[in-house]
């Protein structure tokens, strides 16, 4: 078993480098960083865009250039944007964001989506079924494009009724809190711009999760062995979630992995939507920009992120099922 | 009624009273379905006592498990049930889920048909048996004492080892310990009554008969009255003490287990015991074929559902569905059919039949009789000696071995699945060689190495004198040709996609023929196998399960092979259908000249139809020879265990018959056992001397003639009767 | 002999051909499919929507290049149903411009995409060996790098070309996860009897891949590509939004939401009028590739479920 989630990890690691590397090239062949110098008023001359040519390495190959940007990340360095910023210094903050952000949605949004999608099964085409059904539908045909201001204005609403400016969507925090305000205020204001965009995430991951929870718990209630664990004298209800819902439990680890990949590309619109500095947002601005490195940086953040859900999963399915524990 | 009005006796939950243990009266139930309500069980009415076991037989679809679910009230929420049953007096319908867990498991308790999906899969075995335990344990059993107990109770229904294995999953269980497994859950909490629901349907006939014996000591240990379900007559001629015959969810004759199976009264129990071969028949009989199918539950017509497919129906028979009375008053045996008397009458006058020494030899004739069965005639022209005739197919060595891998990524050779070792047999001109063995023993291996026509991992195959080795693209596909082939599942070796017509004529596209040829030979094809030609144009999903067999054998016959390979052909196929296409292939065999290679695992089958007949084990044949050499002076401790092993149809002899039950599980092929493969289960091994034993060890045994186109591979072969 | 012996049905095998002729499969779905009502809504509304998507001229006086300046930011009205914008394009005009590209988009990729997974899967299933190797290292590809990424890295390259690079683009990487289905469903097929018997008769590879495979995954192809359409719209409007997807002067309801979302408090209807539209389109997607599911699935329980409504009311 340890043998095979070390293979595994070693095969999401060689993915990796893989992705990175694809995302570099498309990057660099896609991508004209000179062409904003070039529109400069007045043009400046020959030799400095040649120099900013040097400085970025494109006179080099693709994968000479991968190369020397991938030893960097070895070492920590990220490389420089196309403003001469270094990435590395603004990497850590903006990984915090994003994570902040999804980690508390897809935990929240799991926990919620598992237990309404039980529910929903335990009580199939009854009330709550069919409206747990009902929005589950809407919500996953509402994109995050459209889902986010949708909830902005549910919040702007409730300000609106509470006369209170107390729920905040643009940005991470204000700026204006004062140093020495203590824990219990900052984490007021952070709390006060986290919950609107949690909210919008957690409402897919709920949507989401809840339709497979559902239809894994359903397909167990047909099966055998709670046949049998109710021939042996245990009640429906107690053979349902004590045999069903634990073996229920266990597609419900490989879709955490597909699920995680499409949180962080919806985590690209929720970070635009509400103003979020984090890599989502990043990866926007490095396409604008036309900026290999920070668009390499990004891929390689969404690929982590997902070795890391991917492998998770696989040890939590090694952890439901004792038919793989080898 | 409703729940409030029936209330739950707490008594009953310790103590046992006097009386019938169960009581079944007019149950009905039925379900919701596509094409209108499916009425699965119709007016039953039955009795368990105390101590008895009664048997339910009955073909797929008879309601025999649906009433027995009804009995756990384990039927989905959809399923309206009315009628009455009773456990010791406690009225069971109408109680609450919450009420009937505490019987269920504690007083009642099921063994389920399918062993591989009756278990949780997350939890160990030890953990759901000592489950059992504690559910009804109210507190007083501690999960030690439990944990304790489920030990002991999976060594009593002979588990080896069974400490150890009671922390081992499901999945590492094989199907054999698995059905054990279950049976300790049910006696765990020392039950009334065991319902048992095909509990040895889905296993080999040596794991087979090592569970029915696994069942006769819970029965012995608990007392309990066993209800036992199956399709098999002659599961339950041993083991039963009454029986009960459904038919179209409704009981059509019951009665002692003896007179049922020598005095059928109704025309469907004769049916069915003139269709099954017998394993212990020295001459060929008739099979008896039913014609047609059992009817649809939905809309069921007036009258008696059997009478269409009767050939004693008159018209009686269709204006009132007969009620079950008895036959004899003395005896409490009962059928439902008009015209019993006259049943009796054609018995007393059946001729005597040759060939079978059964107590139920009547009952047979008249079926015969009955039913107008015939054996097919032998060939026009009378067969030239064996040795003349030309092989067909000639296997010599064959070798077939697999490598286990592990790994995702990087594959790493782990070990070698020995699935075929060493493997030599010829099928000669117009001659059936019947290859048997138990799941995992090879054969499905060898004959798709056969039929696959590429050069196998050692040893020769030949077709029609040309070896596989040196063929190219164009020749396989011109022996291929001469070979054709029939599966054993009907639903899923007919494309549902293609019209019957098509289906036949895809090989026949294959092999250029024209379409005005092929448009001719269509109908010719469903004509020889006993369709209709107008059915050419329906699609499979429209046909019985043997109709679909006789397509795939018209789509096999359709470029005129010399060699038909069988695949267990009538193994998924329900009784009373089995017969018929047994005669067509024997039909079929006398009149174009064909050669079968016939693989099954059912021996009496396999005794029917061929005239010689291979056993193997782990990849090995042990023993070959003539059908009646094999059959009638098995000389392997295998042949001999396998034939002891299946039940013969036959009350009297069931009962009076010595049965080797083998210990253990097949080893992996894998990891095969030096020397004899089949030492580790062999009864006769133990037996032998020090100096005996290394030889088994140590040496392989050859395969040695023991007479006349009799071969066997054991250094201590002798014969012994066993059938 | 007094029992009436017919010795004709022992060898009548043809025996009975079931009663009555049973109603065709497609005829079955159908019915299935035609009782799901919100199934059968769903089907109507998305023809509606692309009828009305292409013959908006009939309802409306305005063309798409007519700015009315003098009525910029104007509420909906009987003359401007969705209003107007800033510089005075009628927005159901414009809405209906954008869904037909988001409706075409959304079928073109749907359709080939599904084609060729279905191509692709069946034969990494059917020979296994390296292609099925490397499909399915593609699918995990796929998952550490998400189509939405490769595709807006590479849209600098295609700024100013057709829209119908972007279907390409799309169908580039949108196959691989049903083809990993369809893969998998190969698999099972394989194993099964007709497959072989064709095998044995000598029939040629991708013959049988046409004849026997792909025809018996036909419902799951058609489920899989109406959630492909799905999907496409989903990540057409994704790309759009940012500027990514459909290019100017293209509109599609990606790009309307974009512009309207700025507005969306103050002038609502430039953001409800697109992304109401878009969501209906995504929800009617859906329930019909349910409703398709469910029809195509003889395991479907609604016949049950009528039938118990009937027992209760009863």
């Amino acid at each position: 078993m340890f043998g095979f989630l070390v293979r595994r990890l070693i095969n999401y690691i060689v993915l990796c480098v893989v992705a990175t590397f694809l995302s570099f090239t498309l990057s660099s062949i896609s991508f004209d960083p000179l062409s904003l110098l070039r529109q400069h008023n007045p043009p400046p001359p020959a030799a400095t865009i040649e120099a900013k040519r040097v400085e970025l390495h494109l006179d080099q190959p693709i994968p000479v250039r991968f190369l020397t940007w991938g030893e960097g990340v070895l070492h920590g360095d990220f490389g420089e944007t196309t403003k001469d910023h270094a990435i590395t210094e603004e990497l850590w903050r903006r990984v915090g964001v994003s994570l902040r952000l999804f980690l508390l949605g897809i935990t929240i949004g799991i926990a919620l989506g598992v237990l309404i999608g039980v529910a929903s099964a335990v009580r199939q085409y009854k009330l709550f079924d069919y409206i747990s059904t009902f929005f589950s539908y809407v919500i996953l045909a509402t994109p995050v494009l459209v889902l986010g201001p949708l909830v902005k204005q549910v919040a702007q609403a409730i300000n609106n009724a509470t006369g209170s400016e107390w729920l905040q969507f643009t940005g991470e925090y204000s700026g204006t809190l004062d140093a020495d305000a203590g824990w219990l205020a900052a984490f007021d204001e952070r709390l006060r711009f986290l919950i609107v965009p949690t909210v919008t995430i957690v409402l897919g991951q709920i949507a989401y999760y809840s339709r497979y929870q559902r239809s894994a718990m359903l397909d167990v209630l047909g099966s055998d062995f709670l046949r049998t664990a109710q021939a042996k004298g245990l009640t429906r209800r107690r053979a349902f979630f004590k045999h069903g819902l634990r073996t229920a439990l266990i597609p419900m680890a490989t879709l955490f992995a597909f699920g995680f990949g499409l949180l962080v590309v919806g985590g690209v619109f929720t970070e635009t939507i509400f103003n979020w500095q984090g890599m989502g947002a990043w990866l926007v601005q490095g396409i604008n920009d036309q900026d290999t490195n920070v668009t390499a940086t990004v891929t390689l953040f969404v690929a982590v992120c997902v070795l890391l859900s991917g492998w998770l999963s696989d040890v939590l399915y090694a952890l439901l099922d004792p038919r793989i524990r080898v | 009624m409703s729940a409030s009005e029936i209330t739950l006796d707490e008594g009953l939950l310790d103590g046992a009273g006097d009386g019938p243990v169960l009581e079944v009266a007019d149950l009905d139930v039925s379900f919701p379905s596509e094409s209108g309500r499916v009425h699965a069980v119709r007016g039953l009415t039955y009795q368990v006592a105390r101590g008895e076991v009664l048997g339910i037989v009955g073909e797929s679809g008879s309601g025999k498990s649906v009433s027995s679910l009804a009995v756990m009230g384990l039927l989905p929420e959809q399923a309206r049930i009315t009628g009455s049953i009773r456990f010791q007096g406690q009225q069971l319908l109408g109680l609450s889920d919450v009420q009937l867990s505490k019987i269920r498991g504690r007083r009642i308790s099921m063994v389920f048909q399918d062993p591989l999906s009756a278990l949780t899969p997350v939890y160990t075995v030890g953990d759901q048996i000592a489950e059992a335990l504690l559910i009804h344990g109210r507190g007083k059993v501690s999960k030690h004492a439990a944990a304790n107990r489920s030990v002991e109770l999976l060594d009593l229904v002979g588990i080896p080892n069974a400490a150890a294995r009671a922390k081992a999953f499901p999945h590492e269980f094989s199907g054999g310990m698995r059905q054990r497994a279950v049976i300790a859950m049910a006696i765990a909490n020392d039950p009334d009554l065991i319902i048992a629901d095909e509990p040895t349907t889905a296993l080999d006939v040596t794991v087979q008969a090592q569970v029915l014996e696994v069942l006769k000591t819970a029965k012995e240990v608990t007392g309990a009255g066993i209800v036992i379900i199956t399709h098999d007559l002659g599961v339950v001629a041993g083991f039963a003490d009454r029986l009960m015959v459904m038919y179209a969810g409704k009981a059509v004759e019951t009665g002692h287990v003896n007179e049922v199976y020598q005095q059928p009264r109704m025309p469907y129990t004769l049916g069915l015991l003139g269709s099954l071969p017998r394993v212990d028949a020295a001459e060929k009989l008739p099979l008896v074929p039913i014609k047609g199918q059992p009817p649809s539950l939905t809309d069921l017509p007036p009258g008696c559902p059997f009478a269409p497919r009767c050939p004693m129906a008159v018209d009686d028979c269709l204006t009132e569905e007969p009620a079950l009375s008895e036959v004899d008053s003395t005896s409490g045996h009962r059928a439902a059919c008009i015209r019993s008397a006259e049943l009796a009458a054609t018995e007393a006058a059946a001729d005597e039949i040759e060939g079978v020494d059964a107590s139920n030899a009547a009952a047979i004739e008249t079926a015969v009789e009955v039913f107008g069965a015939e054996l097919v005639a032998e060939p026009k022209a009378a067969l030239r000696p064996r040795t003349e005739r030309p092989t067909v197919l000639g296997v010599e060595s064959l070798v077939k071995h697999f490598s286990v891998t592990k790994g995702v990524v990087l594959k790493r050779k782990v070990g070698t699945v020995h699935a075929v070792d060493g493997v030599s047999f010829e099928v000669r001109e117009q001659e059936t060689l019947g290859l048997v063995g138990e799941s995992g023993c090879g054969k499905t291996t060898t004959l798709m190495e056969i039929l696959g026509l590429t050069r196998p991992t050692g040893g020769n195959i030949s077709v029609l004198g040309k070896d596989v080795s040196t063929l190219d693209a164009k020749g396989r596909k011109a022996i291929r040709r001469d070979m054709q082939v029939v599966f054993q599942d009907p639903l899923a070796s007919l494309d549902p996609r293609m019209p019957v017509g098509d289906v036949i004529a895809e090989p026949m596209q294959v092999h250029g023929f024209d379409a005005a040829r092929i448009n001719k030979r269509i109908p010719e094809l469903l004509d020889l196998v006993g369709l209709r030609p107008e059915y050419a144009d329906r699609y499979p999903n429209e046909f019985s399960g043997g109709q679909r067999q006789r397509i795939g054998i018209a789509r096999a016959l359709a470029l005129e092979p010399k060699l038909l390979v069988l695949d267990e052909p009538v193994s998924a196929l329900d009784v009373s259908i089995q017969a018929g296409v047994i005669n067509l292939l024997d039909k079929l065999k006398a009149e174009l000249g064909l050669s079968y290679l016939f693989v099954a695992h059912d021996l009496s089958v396999v005794r029917h139809i061929a005239d010689r007949v291979a056993v193997m084990y782990l990849g090995k044949i042990i023993e070959i020879g003539d059908v009646d050499s094999v059959f009638g002076a098995p000389s392997h401790p295998y042949t001999q265990a396998l034939l002891s092993a299946i039940p013969i149809p036959d009350p009297v002899k069931e009962r009076a018959r010595e049965r080797i039950i083998l210990s253990g599980d097949l080893p992996s092929p894998a990891n095969p056992p030096s020397g004899c493969r089949f030492r580790t289960r062999c009864f006769l091994h133990a037996t032998l001397s020090d100096s005996d034993k290394a030889k088994c060890i140590e040496v392989e045994p050859p395969r040695e003639s023991q007479g006349e186109d009799h071969e066997v591979a054991c250094h201590f072969a002798r014969t012994k009767q066993v059938v | 002999m007094s029992t009436t012996v017919n010795p004709a049905a022992a060898q009548d095998a043809a025996a009975d051909i079931v009663t009555s002729k049973p109603v065709s499969r497609g005829a079955l779905v159908r019915r299935r499919f035609m009782r799901n009502r919100w199934a059968l809504g769903g089907i109507v509304v998305i023809v509606l929507l692309y009828v009305v998507a292409f013959s908006y001229p009939l309802f409306s006086p305005y063309s798409y290049e007519f700015h009315d300046t003098s009525l910029t930011y104007d509420p909906p009205s009987l003359s401007h149903w969705f209003g107007t914008d800033n510089i005075g394009t009628d927005m159901f005009v414009a809405s209906m411009r954008g869904l037909q590209k988001s409706l075409t988009i959304g079928l073109l990729v749907g359709v080939i995409s599904t084609a060729l997974s279905a191509v692709v899967g069946a034969a990494a299933g059917f020979f296994g060996g390296i292609t099925d190797r490397a499909l399915m290292w593609l699918v995990d590809l796929l998952l550490v790098l998400p189509s939405f990424l490769i595709i807006s890295i590479a849209s600098p390259l295609f700024k100013g070309s057709s829209w119908l690079i972007l279907v390409v683009l799309l169908v580039a990487f949108q196959w691989m996860i049903t083809a990993r289905i369809v893969r998998g469903m190969t698999l099972t097929l394989k194993t099964r009897e007709y497959v072989s018997a064709a095998r044995f008769m000598g029939q040629s590879p991708w013959r049988t891949i046409f004849k026997h495979i792909v025809p018996n995954m036909s419902s799951l192809l058609i489920v899989d590509a109406t959630i492909n359409v799905g999907s496409a719209v989903l990540q057409e409007s994704g790309l759009s939004y940012f500027g990514f997807g459909v290019q100017p002067p293209d509109v599609s309801l990606g790009t309307l939401i974009s512009v309207g979302t700025g507005s969306a408090l103050t002038f609502p209807w430039l953001f409800y009028a697109p992304a109401v539209l878009l969501i209906i389109t995504l929800l009617s997607v859906a329930v019909v590739g349910d409703g398709l599911r469910d029809a195509l699935d003889p395991t479907a329980s609604r016949a049950r479920r009528r039938e118990k409504r009937k027992d209760k009311l009863a």
